[in-house]
Formats: C-alpha cells, structure tokens, sequence
C-alpha cells in the first residue's frame, strides 16, 4: 500500500484498517479551500496529491460514478457548483456512505454559513475546520445528526 | 440559524484575506505576505504584551499564510500561549494552528503536553472537546505516551458529556492505531461495548468505529459486541423512518451507523447463538425487502442512504457465505442494478456482484446476468465502469461460458480503453489457459491477443503460450501451422516473431511436409522479420536459426551464409555476435550426432503456477485475482498441465530467469561445448537449466534431505509447540524442520517480495503405515507408507506485518496411537526482505531521519561463539537483507538494508551489527525501520539473535 509512489519506498503506513485518509474541497481551478489529513504526509506529498486529485476529477462529467480510483484507494467525490468535496477512503469502503457523508457535511455548511459559497471558506477557514471535526474525527464518521452538530456549532458560536 | 458573517469577530484577518485575493500576480502576493510576516513579527517581539485577541488574530495569519504554502518559522510559541487562554476562541486557534503544522514542528508537541493536560482536566466539555481533537488530529507516540492511559477513563466516565464521550472514543482509536502498545486493554474494555447500547446515537456512532478496529485484534475479548450490534442493528431496521428523528436522514433511519454495525459484524463469522442469529438473517432480509419497497422520497440521497446499508448488508452476506437464500436474493437485487439508470448503481452492482460470483451458492445466479454485463462492456460510458464489468466477466467465468466471454473480451479489447488494455490481456490469457479443452482454441485465442494487442502482451503471457506448447505434443503441430500463417502477415507484432522463433525452431519439422511451409520457406519467413527486430528477438531467432540446421540440414548453407555476413559476425552487440559466432562454429565443427544432442527438442517445463497470474495479482487493485482463485487455477490448470506435481519454482517467476530459460539454454548449452571440447551426455547438459525438470523434482527434494538430515541437531521429542527447529530457519529456507523416531519434516521454500512458496517433505521412518494422516494446512494424502515420503506446498502471502509464526499441526495414527504434533512454520517477517543497496550517505541519512523511538531497536547480546566474519556475513545475507559495503566509518561494523514487503505495505529496514571484538562476547544489534513494524522487527530480530547462537552450536 504505497500510497507515495515508487519515489518513497520507505514510506510506512500506520492506518491499513479503512478509514478516510483525507478530505479535500477544490475549486475547479484547483485552488485547495480545505484539506484535512488524517494520516502523516509530509508537504510535498500533500501538494502532490491535491494536484492529483485535482486532475483525476475535473476531467469527470455528470455521467460519470461519482467514485474513482486513486492510487491504492478511492476518492469519492460530489461536484457542488464550482466545488469539488473529495474524501479519499479504502477500496472496501462503503461508496454510498461516504458519498451521503459529503452531502450531510455540505448540508450543515450550507445551514451554518447560510446558503454558503466558495467565499465563506475563505474567510471562515479557521471554523470550517472546527465544523469538520465535528462530523469527522481521526479518520471515522463521529456525529451525522444535522440538528446535534448545529446545535454545537451554534453553541460554540456564542462563546467568546 | 445563525449566519456567519465574513471573518466576524476578527477585522483585521479579513482585511488581509481581501488583500491577497485581490493580489493581481504571485509577486504581489508575496510581497504582501511578506509585509505582514514582518508586521505580525515586530508585534511578536514588541515590548508591549500583546492582548489574547491579537494574538489569535496574528496567529490564525500566520496559519493562513501556512495554508497558501508559505513557510512559517515562528509564532509557535504565541500559538502555544493560546492553548493557556480561558477564551474559547482563542484556545480554538491555539489548537488549530498545532494541529495543521505540527508536521513541520514536532519539538512543539512536548511544549503543549501541559495544555491539552489541564484541558483534559477541566470538566469544561468545550475544552475537553478540543483537546481530543488535537490528540485524535495529531496522534503522534508521545501524545500516547502522555495520554493513553486517561482517554479510557473520560470514555467510560459516568457523569462524561455524550459530545466527549465521542471524540474519546475516536481519540482513542487513533492512539491505538498509532501505538496499541500503550493502550491497554482493562476492565475499561468491557464497559467500551456497552457503549453499543448508549443512548445517544453520535456515542453509538464513534465508539463502533473503536470496537471495530480493536474488535480486528482482539476478536474473543470483543466478541460479546456481535449480539449488542445485532440488537441495535435490529431496531435501527425495524424503526419507523420518524423514529430516530434526528438521525432519521432523508426518511432513512441512520443509515451511517446501520453501515457501520454491518461492517463490526464482517469482523466476525455468524453468530453461533441460534436467536441471535435469527434475529440477524431476519435484519438481512428486512434490508433486502425495503429495496423492493416504493421510494419514500425521489431524492438522490433518499436512495443512496437506503443503498448504503443495501450494499453494506451485502457485503455481510457474502462475508458469510452460508446463507443460499440471502445470496441468491443479494443477486437479484444487483441484477436488477446494473440496468438502473444511476451509474453509481450500475457500477457498484458490478462491483458486489464480482464478489459474489465466488461464492458456489451464488455462481450460477450471476452468470444468468451475463448478456446484460457484456452490454455494459460494450456501452458504457465511464472507463471505470467497464472495467467493472470486465472484471465481473472475468469473475463469472467458468468452463460453460469461457469461450464466449473470451470472445467477448478479445473484441472489446480491439478498442478497449488503453489504460485497461493490459490487465484485459492477463486476464484473457489466464481464462484461455484455465478453461482451455482443446488446446489449439487456446493456441488461436493467445495469437490473437498478440494480433489485436501486441504491445500490452507482457512476457509473462508469450513465455506462458510457449511453456504450455512445449509441455504438450498434441498442439505442436497446430501451433507451429498457425504461427506460420500469422507471420504471413505483412506487418506482424514482435511478440509474435518471438513465439513464431521459438515454435518453428522447436516445431518446424512438424509442417515442413507442406511444400507451401517448406523448411527454407520457413526460414527465410522468418529471417525477413528479422531486421525489424530488436536484440532480444533477433537473438532468439538466431537460436531458432541454429535449431533449424539440426532439424532440416537442407537449410544448413543457407543459414550458415547468414551467419557469416558482417552485419552478424560482427554485429556491435556483444550477445548477437557472440550467437552467430559460436553457431557458425558449432554448425561446422560437429557432428551430426552432436549437434542433435546439443539442439535436442526443449525438454518439458517444469510445471508451476502461471506466471500470467502472478503477474495479474501483481497489479492489484480491485478485481485482481485472490489467493483463492490461485488455488483454483492450480487444480484446474493441472489438468492443462497435464499433471498435478509441480516444480520448485518461485511462483512468480523472475523475468530473468524465464528469459535464460527461453533464450539462454541453447546458448549455454553451446558454450559448454566450445569450451569443453568434449561432448557429455544430455542428462548433464540438460542439468544446466536453472531449473531441474519435473522428473528430477522428488529426487532432487530427496537428495536435499539427507543433506540436511546429516548436519542436523539431536532429534526432538514432540512437545506443545515445537520451535528448537524453528530458529534456524530465520537465516535459511531449507532443512530439516523436525525429527523424531516416527517423522522427519523437511522444509523448502522460497519468497519472492510478499510471496513465499513453501514445500513440506513428510516421510515417515518407520516400516508402518502411517494412517488418517493430516494437517491442518491443506489436505494430503490420509496414508503415509512406510518408508515413504509425500510432500505438500503451502502459498503464502505476507498480507502484513506479524511477530506470530503460523502453527502446523499434523496428526496421524501409528500402531493405534494417535500422534499429535504442533509446529511452528518457520515463516518469519525477515523472510519478506527484499534487499536494498545504498550508498553510505543515503544510508546514514535515511539513519538520522529515523529518529523517533518508536522506529528503532537495538539489542545487545552475547556471541556464543567466536565472531567469524564469513560465518557473520553469511549469516546476514541470510536475514534477506542486503550487507553494503564500505558504507560504515568503522570496518568492523556491518551494515544492512532492506525493505520488508507485505501486501498493505513496504516497510524499509536499517540494520547495523556493531561486534565488540575486545570483549569476544557482546554484538550490538541496532536496527532502525520506518514504523509500526517495529516490534515485530525487533521480535523477528530477537529471534535471529537467537538463531546466531543456536546456530553457531
């Protein structure tokens, strides 16, 4: 599972069981408007594959599965307007869930930015982290209730 | 709900997020980056103490000049001093900031230890939350080591929050998965499964991703979790869509956590507890009922939710394998699929039903789908899906349909997909030879693949076509008619000079009757391909010219001339001229009855494993062969074959190699001759292939045997677990395993990267039969003669890394007594080392970036024996590494790299041996590895420390 390419032989992965290894939102222009790992690349190779997956995406129409594979994993990933949403997962990871996943998580930003757009994760992307990590936590889905993760973010909203 | 406003709460970050996106040119921005570095750190050194909110201003700058791809070299320690605040907002910051860049620092992980601490200990949930997440997002050892023991209790606290009993539990998932051995399990572990029967759904949700992980390594202290996820998972199922109101997701109740206790159940087989059960087939069922339901809602997401658990609930009938109802149902329903109009729908359906196509249950019910998956072959418009269906083809493929679906595959690889081209190849090559019944089908199915897709025809494939011609006499012939008419072609593929070389060189004689396919026909067919050939090609066919002197001197001058022109005697390539000298010689100098000798049709090949397959499993990625199929493919290509023995070869077999094999022989054969100017007999000459035949296979394995047996230690009474045998097979691959007055078990085997073949000799010592004889590895014959010997071959594939050796165990009876032996095999992870060479600056710097003590070992101990450098050396050539020379300062140091590979991953390996020759009794062993292999290293190490000593005895 070299997931780094014949350039790094010694690299090692701690994380063989499924998990999600990242999430990505892009611009079709391929600008990175987040990107949370959770297993250890160093820089270059983070740089590497969002160009990576940039170009194994947006070359995709409507037509096509809303899965592709990549490298030794998937990406599963859903268009919204001018954004990609990529979570790269396992072979023998559910598709469909981690498809539903992304929309449940564009539905909460959707409702916390209020009708959100590229620009409030610019702007807010210190607490598009704090909505991620609420949804998903060292590589697992950790809450789906719209109404719980909302009702924290609101929360933490009010606090100073 | 609340609307964020643009940065709100912080002015001054948006105003220099507006700046930078209305940079017109990349020296703009950076101009203006480097003007707030310089202001953000004159603020940073300032005299004034800066207030709690600038500095979260200042910092979340920073992060953001980071995240645009600008290196950050300081406002750590601010960023640490946030941690310490009582504000949310700016502990949010503080956390965010370590969490993103901690890979460029990891000096600062000791610096927040204290915080996250005391915010562990705050009873402040808010604070706890954050700290987790930190933890969970950064998981590196020292956070274990600081950490591990205090994450259960919060998790399993009563008066805990449910929002933090959820990022402990995944907090604690990652901590386990970084270093499990720092978690330990304790009577928190039973509390942890309960938590399957929390109320609060996100806790249900979290924690089943932590069961199931520790659920995978400790299966029997879990395994009360499968009858709690079986209950839950049942009144998920059998809830009203409103039920579960906030986890109800477009009317499908929790489709997320249905997944996942779908998922901890595939850790397990069927429960034993028949009401359990029940319960569970009756879940599987409602699941498959609700998808013949009508829609609750025409949303995308509707469907997809509800086809998650579908697809989930599949997968767990297939893991189980043993309900024929549920599977054949699990069909239809995936039938129905791949005429959906979704494409997800149709794709995923090829992908589960590919699963089920192994299963005998549901074989047949997916081959009664097969008109529809040659349509999607043919229609569909994503790459991905097509392959899907190639695959499911390749899947469903057995000898009633073969001829079709090789049909199939061979036209749709006309315009196939390039990037798919290949592993279509492989895949028609393994289905002709598997299925093949008359084997001029199989002859005329692999010229095509030639024909149509040259290029994507590997080696493998075209050394197959011709081990398999060799091997059997009735296709001779054929082969040799049909390549004939192929090379008639006026433009034909390389690959197919190749096979036309070698079978005309081997088989001419069989069509030189023909007047249309006369021997100098032959001949000069073959040598107007000859310019437009490569070296390899042209070499083989020089080979091929040779044979024909011996099989039709009429060719003999002829050919002779060819070797005599320039453009060959002295050709710039070293191996061509040294071919068209050395054969011109042999063609003048010796006699005919020499020349038969030497040129002697190619003995049979020794029969082994398809190398097309080990090629294909190579390539990996879904739809790639399992080892099962491997399995498969040897009963019935043994009948291809024409036998079920099969020779000490590699399973993949080394290019190299094959290449000597095919190519090679007849030179080597050749320079034997010149150079020893006497002629021996065949049988020697033969016995040059790296190879030995098949007939020479046992009698080789058991001239090894008694080799081995006469340096063998004192015999062994059996006991529980017998491992004396065991140690010293960490260096070597054959000997002798075990030996008592009844038993001998010797042991041959080779590995090749994360493949190892292993063959087990059992031969009984006495004079009596050994009856119901068997092991629990693979069945063998029940009856062992006296005095006789059978032998077994293990497959094994190192999936990832182990300390535990497989146990053998073998029974039979002897007089009425029941004998039981239990054996450890002697597979150790060093046995998957494949060496790597380096030059010393590599080594030693690839040495110091392995500096984290999770990546390094070091054991000293004694030598037994006096410290040979050969013995030493051998020794560790042995481990499978590779020993560099002149890369340690200090001659007296050896040094050793290589790279363990499984099937999850490779794992990179430094060793150093440091003897300390004034004491003549210590050795330092010092290896480094680049991860979690580690302690199974230093486990495999510690028993090749072992193995030095007991070997030295």
């Amino acid at each position: 599972m070299n997931i780094s390419g014949s350039s790094t032989r010694f690299s090692v992965f701690l994380f063989f069981l499924p998990q999600i290894r990242f999430i990505l939102i892009q611009n079709r222009a391929g600008k990175t408007r987040l990107a949370k790992w959770y297993m250890q690349f160093d820089d270059d190779e983070k740089q590497k594959l969002i160009e990576e997956v940039h170009a194994v995406v947006t070359v995709r129409d409507a037509k096509h599965t809303n899965f592709v594979e990549f490298r030794n994993f998937k990406i599963i990933y859903r268009r919204y307007a001018g954004l990609y949403f990529c979570i790269c997962v396992d072979v023998t990871d559910n598709n469909l869930a981690y498809l539903e996943g992304i929309h449940n998580f564009v539905e909460v930003l959707n409702e916390y930015f209020h009708n959100v757009c590229e620009l409030d994760l610019v702007f807010n992307f210190y607490k598009v982290y704090t909505v991620v990590d609420e949804m998903f936590l060292a590589g697992e889905i950790r809450e789906t209730s719209q109404t719980k993760v909302l009702k924290q973010l609101l929360m933490l909203q009010s606090l100073e | 709900m609340p609307a964020v406003s643009k940065g709100d709460g912080m002015r001054g970050l948006a105003v220099f997020i507006s700046d930078i996106r209305n940079c017109k040119s990349k020296e703009a921005e950076i101009k203006r980056i480097n003007k707030e570095l310089a202001n953000i750190r004159s603020k940073f050194k300032g005299d004034k103490a800066l207030d709690g909110y600038s500095k979260k201003k200042y910092v979340c700058k920073l992060l953001f000049i980071f995240l645009l791809g600008h290196d950050i070299d300081f406002g750590h320690m601010e960023a640490v001093n946030l941690l310490s605040s009582n504000k949310y907002t700016e502990k949010q910051i503080g956390y965010l900031f370590i969490s993103v860049l901690v890979n460029s620092n990891s000096e600062l992980i000791r610096l927040i230890n204290n915080a996250i601490k005391n915010d562990l200990s705050s009873r402040n949930p808010t604070f706890m939350c954050l700290a987790l997440h930190c933890i969970a997002n950064v998981g590196s050892r020292e956070m274990a080591e600081a950490f591990a023991s205090e994450i259960p209790r919060i998790l399993v606290a009563g008066d805990t929050m449910d929002s933090v009993k959820q990022s402990a539990a995944l907090c604690l998932l990652r901590l386990y998965k970084t270093s499990p051995d720092l978690v330990l399990m304790g009577e928190w572990t039973s509390r942890v499964v309960h938590l399957l029967n929390d109320q609060h759904m996100g806790v249900v949700t979290a924690a089943i991703s932590l069961i199931t992980c520790l659920s995978q390594k400790n299966p029997d202290e879990f395994k009360t979790c499968v009858s709690l996820a079986v209950s839950r998972l049942s009144r998920i199922v059998s809830s009203a869509s409103t039920d579960l109101q906030d986890y109800t997701y477009y009317f499908v109740p929790a489709p997320w956590l249905s997944c996942k206790l779908l998922r901890l159940l595939q850790c397990y087989p069927p429960p034993e507890d028949g009401a359990v059960k029940g319960r569970l087939v009756e879940c599987l069922e409602t699941i498959l009922n609700k998808a013949q339901e009508p829609p609750k809602s025409k949303k995308v997401q509707h469907s997809n939710a509800k086809n998650a658990i579908l697809f989930e609930a599949i997968s767990l009938i297939i893991h189980y394998d043993s309900e024929p109802n549920l599977l054949v149902r699990a069909c239809n329903q995936l039938g129905q699929f791949l005429q959906h109009r979704e494409t997800n729908l149709r794709y995923l359906a090829l992908e589960s039903m590919c699963t089920l196509a192994s299963s005998e249950f549901s074989h047949e019910a997916v081959k009664t789908h097969i008109e529809t998956v040659i349509n999607a072959l043919k229609t569909e418009r994503d790459v991905s899906v097509r392959q899907r269906a190639a695959d499911l083809l390749y899947a469903m493929c057995d000898r009633s349909n073969a001829k079709q679906i090789v049909a199939e595959m061979l036209s749709y690889l006309e315009t196939a997909d390039y990037s798919i081209r290949e592993e279509m190849v492989l895949k028609v090559a393994i289905l002709a030879e598997k299925y093949a019944v008359d084997y001029s089908w199989y002859v005329d199915t692999i010229l095509n693949l030639i024909r149509i897709a040259g290029d994507y025809v590997s080696e493998e494939v075209w050394y197959r076509v011709i081990q398999i011609v060799i091997n059997r006499d009735d296709v001779q012939g054929y082969a040799a008619k049909t390549v004939f008419e192929a090379l008639q072609a006026p433009a034909c593929h390389e690959n197919m000079v190749k096979v036309g070389g070698y079978i005309l060189g081997e088989f001419g004689n069989l069509i030189a009757g023909d007047p249309r396919s006369s021997p100098l026909v032959q001949f000069n067919l073959l040598h107007s391909k000859f310019h437009l050939c490569s070296v390899p090609t042209r070499a083989l066919l020089l080979s091929a010219y040779i044979k024909f002197i011996n099989l039709f001197p009429e060719t003999k001058a002829t050919i002779q001339e060819v070797l005599r022109c320039d453009s060959q005697i002295r050709n710039s390539d070293v191996e061509l001229q040294q071919r068209a000298v050395e054969y011109l010689k042999l063609s003048s100098i010796a006699s005919t009855d020499v020349l038969a000798t030497v040129l002697e049709e190619m003995p049979p090949f020794p029969e082994r494993e398809s190398s097309i397959l080990a090629k294909l499993k190579k390539k990996k990625g879904p739809g790639a062969v399992s080892v099962t199929e491997l399995e498969d493919s040897k009963r019935e290509g043994g009948e291809l074959n024409g036998g079920s023995d099969r020779g000490p070869d590699t399973a993949a077999m080394a290019a190299s190699n094959a290449v000597t094999e095919l190519l090679g022989s007849v030179t080597k054969i050749v320079h034997f001759l010149v150079f020893q100017s006497t002629p021996s007999p065949s049988a020697d000459l033969l016995g040059i292939r790296s190879a030995p035949p098949v007939g020479a296979a046992s009698t080789s394995a058991g001239s090894l045997l008694v080799d081995v047996f006469s340096e063998a230690g004192p015999t062994i009474p059996p006991a529980a677990v017998n491992d004396d045998g065991f140690l010293r097979f960490v260096c070597k691959n054959n000997g002798v395993l075990f030996e008592n007055q009844l038993l001998q078990i010797g042991i041959k085997s080779e590995y090749r990267q994360n493949l190892g073949r292993m063959y087990l000799f059992y031969g009984n010592k006495t004079s009596v039969q050994f009856a119901n004889f068997t092991t629990t590895t693979k069945p063998v014959e029940p009856l062992v003669e006296g005095g006789a010997q059978i032998q077994q071959v293990l497959n094994i594939e190192c999936l990832t890394d182990f300390s535990d050796a497989p146990l053998l165990n073998i029974k039979f009876r002897y007089g009425g007594a029941l004998q039981n032996l239990t054996l450890k095999l002697p597979v150790t992870i060093n046995k998957f080392f494949q060496p790597t060479e380096m030059s010393s600056h590599d080594f030693f710097q690839r040495w110091k970036q392995l500096s984290q003590p999770q990546q390094e070992a070091q054991k000293i101990f004694k030598a037994n024996h006096g410290m040979d450098t050969e013995v030493l050396k051998a020794k560790l050539l042995g481990l499978g590494t590779a020993l560099l020379d002149n890369v340690d300062p200090n001659p007296e140091n050896y040094v050793c790299a290589g790279v363990i590979q499984t099937k999850s991953q490779q794992v990179g390996c430094l060793l150093r041996l440091e003897p300390n020759a004034q004491a003549q009794v210590a050795h330092t062993a010092h290896s480094k590895v680049t991860a979690k292999c580690l302690e199974k290293i230093s486990h495999s190490g510690s028993e090749y420390n072992r193995s030095l000593n007991a070997e030295d005895e």
